[in-house]
């Protein structure tokens, strides 16, 4: 059992490791060593499960411990994993939804430059996505945090002959670097504060040593929220996200949808017991997830790039694990967490089948009337849809399931209230408005260009399999108050502590559930008809000023990418132009420049003349004779 | 008889070396800039010999007779470098610049 977890992470990173040294494979092996790693890992993680539920170990968790980091001076950081409910359940959506997108990269990276290089960087991702979930000290969590974030950076930048890529990727590394520089400061200030970065350690002494709301504490969970806003795309360091939609469709979906950017809210609800003593720090959590949920939410239903709608989604539905954080609802965050990686990755597919059949069109404009000629990809984009809107159609009942969840505790805790839960239902409305205004535009109305060719087998399988897990999820958490068992929500309750919520009585909860879903269908209507209509006049119709001005305000995410541009990015620039020359260098080499004169200067003195050599030596011995005399 | 101030000798001492340094230092030919080293070492000998006579000790004159069998020793060798050094360059300029003529 203990093999089986590190065999997880391991697996992945040999295969990795087996691609990077071996660059010439041929593209099947290349696809052959890259999926079946990740498979691999898969079955490691459902043995492990199947362990975990059938025989619990003691304590709801089970460590192994590899080997001693570093040992210095009481500082030891260990190279251990520690499996409980929490990472079982990120280590099963790493490994299976991380599976299936191996999958489909192999029919869609099909003929592509650099394909085991491709998976190389992929097989790096999930090592080291595993590592940051499985990881039990935070210095090792922070190894797999950075690890992501390089991975994200060499796929982003994948298709590397666009300047703009590397732009993106460029971009997407900085500004998460943001977070991280928080992070490290976080974890330096909890290593110094508490004298351990191991983190039941960590937890325990926290909750002795730092009274709730106390300096300290503060400081701790306000850094490791910067963290979490960096790597999550909150706000205000969201605006890597739509630029990182270059990289590779699989790649969005696999890293920027389902798992890497949800590591943020993976390390708030690890670090609950630290949130937990920081009521202040909370609070911003639930306000920074509402502002970005409805930031990402406006933006999206402006965008005209197919796979921007789906980041800005990604934003906003962050924001919306982010609000369940802040009100307590960690479990909630967690089940919203799963969901969103099995019905926005699946999303993610089929628009990238979408792409790819239209010769890498991304724009919905140019687009249109696809229903009929891509059915999979319709349906299987219809029951993503569906599932990110929260209406309960009965295939797909897994985003209603966790967003109710949220919703419920934004509602009834007591951090929410009702402010926070009109901002969550204001999102539900702005989410199915985006959503069904996309599938108007895509896949609905008059027929655009013709699809090139079938979507083939590895890219079928995986969008059948994750609609169907999808209704799974869904199942998992049906809300008590309709007849379900929030099975996953009460495993997670081994792992996380249940939000101080007062339980609200049923009817009240039927009255919010049945308002959010009417808020969410009416925005479905609302974004059917904009769809409809946008297509209709686009183009012909020159909007007035104002209103373009607003379009390309909220098209362009509500302008902090011209603030950031202006306030930070140009005097950097400057600043660097300004110093060139290095103003730090100058008085070192101000010193190399004087003795080079001095030497110059010395230097003449031997010319070779005897005669000067002599009144050099009579005038010097003259000097010293006088000096002996006088002083 | 009235011994000779100590000062008197040793300024003129401290004269003699003085023309013997210019003629080392102005002239520019080898042999009378021999002829200035062997003025000052008479100015150091002199200075030895009144040095010696006023505190009536006998280190001074010992010493006077080591700077000239020195200075013996020097004209010996000098002059004889001199002469070779005539004969292979053909002037005796020390400024002339390196190499054989």
């Amino acid at each position: 059992m203990p093999e089986l977890i590190w065999l997880m992470p391991a697996l992945p990173f040999a295969g990795s490791l087996l691609l990077l040294f071996a660059r010439r494979f041929p593209p099947a092996l290349a696809a052959g060593i890259g999926v079946g790693a990740v498979g691999l890992s898969m079955c490691a993680a459902a043995a492990s499960c199947a362990f975990f539920l059938f025989s619990p170990p003691a304590g709801g968790s089970l460590g192994v411990t590899l080997w001693s980091w570093i040992d210095v001076g009481g500082f030891a950081p260990r190279v251990a994993f520690r499996l409980d409910a929490l990472s079982l359940t990120m280590v099963l959506v790493v490994t299976v939804v991380g599976f299936l997108i191996h999958l489909y990269s192999a029919g869609f990276m099909e003929r592509e430059e650099g394909f085991s290089r491709f998976f190389a960087a992929m097989n790096l991702f999930i090592g080291s996505m595993l590592v940051l979930v499985l990881a039990d000290d935070f210095l090792l969590l922070y190894l797999g945090w950075e690890g992501v974030g390089l991975c994200s950076y060499l796929l982003i930048g994948f298709w590397y002959g666009k300047p703009e890529n590397g732009r993106a990727a460029r971009k997407a590394f900085i500004v998460t670097r943001v977070g991280d520089a928080a992070l490290a400061i976080g974890l330096f200030l909890i290593a110094t504060e508490l004298g351990s970065l191991a983190m039941p350690e960590v937890f325990a002494r926290a909750a002795l040593v730092w009274p709730r709301g106390s300096g300290p504490a503060l400081a701790a969970a306000a850094l490791l929220l910067g963290g979490a806003i960096g790597k999550s795309v909150q706000l205000p360091l969201q605006t890597w996200l739509p630029d990182a939609m270059a990289g590779p469709t699989p790649v969005s979906a696999l890293i920027h949808a389902a798992t890497m950017v949800t590591a943020g809210v993976y390390l708030v609800a690890r670090c609950n017991a630290i949130f937990s003593l920081a009521p202040a720090v909370q609070l911003a959590l639930a306000v920074v997830g509402a502002a970005t949920l409805i930031v990402g939410g406006v933006s999206a239903a402006f965008q005209r790039n197919i796979k921007r709608v789906l980041a800005y989604s990604t934003m906003s539905q962050i924001g919306y694990m982010f609000l369940a954080l802040g009100v307590g609802s960690w479990a909630g965050a967690v089940f919203h967490l799963v969901t969103h990686a099995l019905f926005k990755s699946l999303l993610f597919l089929a628009a990238g089948a979408v792409i790819l059949a239209l010769h890498h069109e991304e724009d919905m404009r140019r687009m249109g009337g696809l229903a009929r000629r891509m059915p999979l990809a319709f349906w299987t984009f219809m029951a993503g849809a569906l599932a990110l809107c929260a209406i309960p159609v009965p295939p797909t009942i897994a985003g209603f399931a966790s967003k109710e969840a949220i919703l419920a505790q934004a509602w009834s805790s007591a951090q929410g209230g009702a402010l926070l839960w009109g901002i969550g239902v204001t999102g539900a409305f702005l989410t199915s408005l985006y959503t069904f205004r996309m599938i108007a535009l895509v896949f609905l109305g008059p027929s655009g260009p013709q699809p090139e060719k079938r979507t083939g087998a590895a890219m079928a399988i995986p969008l059948a399999v994750l609609s169907a897990a999808c209704l799974a999820a869904g199942l998992l958490g049906f809300p008590k108050v309709f007849g379900g068992r929030p099975v996953l929500l009460d495993f997670l309750g081994s792992a996380l502590p249940s939000g101080i919520s007062t339980e609200a009585d049923t009817r009240t909860e039927m009255v919010l559930e049945a308002a959010a879903t009417a808020v969410s269908v009416a925005g479905a209507i609302a974004g059917w008809l904009l769809g409809m209509r946008g297509r209709r006049i686009s183009g012909t119709e020159q909007p007035p000023a104002v209103l373009a001005g607003a379009r390309a305000f909220f098209a362009g995410g509500w302008g902090f990418d011209r603030v950031y541009e202006t306030l930070i990015v140009r005097p950097f620039a400057w600043l660097a132009r300004v110093n060139k020359s290095d103003a730090a260098d100058l008085l070192p080499r101000g010193i190399g420049g004087m003795s080079m004169r001095l030497s110059g200067f010395l230097r003449r003195s031997q010319n070779g003349r005897v005669r000067w050599y002599a009144a050099s030596i009579a005038v010097g011995s003259l000097i010293v004779i006088a000096l002996a005399v006088l002083l | 008889m009235t011994a000779v101030p100590l000062a008197h000798v040793l300024v003129l001492a401290g004269i003699l070396f003085v023309v013997g340094l210019v003629g080392v230092l102005a002239r520019r030919n080898l042999l009378f800039m021999l002829l200035g080293v062997e003025i000052m070492l008479n100015a150091a000998g002199l200075a030895f010999v009144a040095a010696g006579s006023r505190w009536a000790a006998a280190d001074g004159q010992v010493m006077f007779v080591f700077i000239l069998a020195m200075a013996a020793a020097e004209v010996a060798v000098g002059l004889a470098l001199v002469l070779l050094l005539y004969r292979r360059r053909g002037n005796l300029d020390p400024d002339a610049g390196g190499g054989d003529a």
